[in-house]
């Protein structure tokens, strides 16, 4: 079974290849996705982070969740020397985390209910698990130049991708080391990760990085990387090729 | 890491000042009877290099962060000293970047691929900020 819907202002899809799938299974994710949405969505004025944006919510009073996300960004924070940070002045945005997190813990909860293959797709930001009908998944990067377009296919099973870009709406990745920057020359970075969470982080700090972003996945045993610059040359990892389909 | 950055400089600087005299870079162990007047005849057996007396500047070689070029200084066939003559400017840059120097990462122009695929990644849309930006101009429009 397979759907697609528009939640936390993305689209999203959940195939599920397993014969045993009901609406229950999609219901289950989409409540929790709700949840994510109720307590990280800046654009919401209620959710438990515009709460602590605005001074209203104490350190002691932050859920688990909450806590768990700030810990997972301090990490993050130093295994790429600042480049991944959520506080951008004095406001803080975990959304670079808290989507591949998301997702990964939605696939916990249906592997948790029995299910061996199957896919999340959060806005371009995929796990895979399993098989589709004992073939790899085939996962296409999109064209930055043109949406219509895939410039490489993958062919993954039981891991994460992520991909950190420029949009036709303008630079949306902040440098914390250069706040006045906005991100030239690297227009697209692609990370897979043994998951979505690990690859989601990992590409959100390394594209903040500029050029020196593809080296920085380089360095990291599990995760390959491609990135594409302004004039459509593309650098990519070491041991990317065993990932091209 | 800047002491192995160096090293691999001062031997690219020689072989291109070797290459460039048309002398072969002698970066093995040789036989002293070999190879004529580059080689000072009372240096032991085995010696790793052997060199002339004299100042010798190298290439400015392209560091990836910077430029460095080094003067080596040949005294009784060995390096006696050596000066860097040109350094990347920002050190501090240079330790940040050095962490994440490494071989020469392959590339490759973007071919469009025409296989169906089952997924697609690329970056977000970020359309929520629109609809957020959106609703607050209509906002305003109401009467």
């Amino acid at each position: 079974m397979k759907k697609t819907w528009l939640q936390m202002g993305m689209p999203i899809t959940l195939e599920i290849v397993d014969k045993n799938s009901s609406e229950n299974d999609f219901l289950l994710v989409k409540s929790y996705f709700s949840y994510i949405d109720k307590t990280f969505s800046t654009y919401k004025k209620n959710s438990e982070i515009s709460k602590i944006n605005s001074g209203k919510l104490n350190k002691e009073n932050y859920s688990s969740d909450m806590k768990k996300i700030f810990k997972i960004a301090e990490e993050t924070k130093k295994i790429t020397d600042g480049y991944f940070d959520i506080r951008k002045n004095s406001f803080l945005d975990p959304s670079g985390i808290v989507k591949g997190w998301a997702i990964y813990n939605a696939s916990k909860i249906l592997k948790k209910r029995g299910f061996k293959n199957f896919y999340i797709d959060i806005g371009g930001d995929i796990e895979v698990v399993g098989k589709n009908n004992s073939k790899k998944w085939k996962i296409g990067i999109r064209n930055p130049f043109n949406r219509g377009e895939n410039i490489k296919i993958l062919s993954l099973s039981n891991n994460g991708v992520a991909t950190s870009g420029t949009s036709i709406r303008g630079q949306h990745i902040y440098n914390p080391h250069q706040p006045e920057s906005t991100i030239k020359d690297v227009i697209s970075l692609t990370v897979i990760g043994p998951n979505i969470y690990e690859a989601d982080r990992f590409a959100t700090a390394a594209f903040a990085m500029g050029k020196s972003g593809i080296n920085f996945i380089e360095k990291f045993e599990g995760f390959e990387g491609y990135m594409i610059d302004s004039n459509g040359i593309a650098t990519f990892t070491s041991n990317f090729g065993k990932f091209v389909d | 890491m800047k002491k192995i950055l160096l090293s691999t400089f001062i031997i690219i600087s020689f072989v291109l000042y070797s290459i460039i005299h048309n002398k072969p870079a002698n970066i093995l162990p040789s036989n002293p009877s070999v190879g004529g007047s580059m080689m000072n005849n009372n240096m032991p057996q085995g010696s790793m290099m052997t060199y002339k007396d004299g100042v010798y500047t190298g290439d400015s070689a392209d560091a990836y962060y910077g430029i460095v070029q080094v003067k080596a200084i040949i005294t009784g066939g060995k390096i006696s000293d050596i000066v860097f003559l040109q350094v990347p400017s920002d050190l501090g840059h240079t330790n940040e970047v050095t962490q994440y120097a490494t071989p020469i990462l392959k590339q490759e122009a973007i071919q469009v691929q025409s296989t169906h695929v089952d997924i697609v990644s690329g970056a977000t849309d970020t359309s929520q900020a629109f609809i957020q930006s959106l609703s607050s101009a209509l906002k305003q429009a109401q009467i």
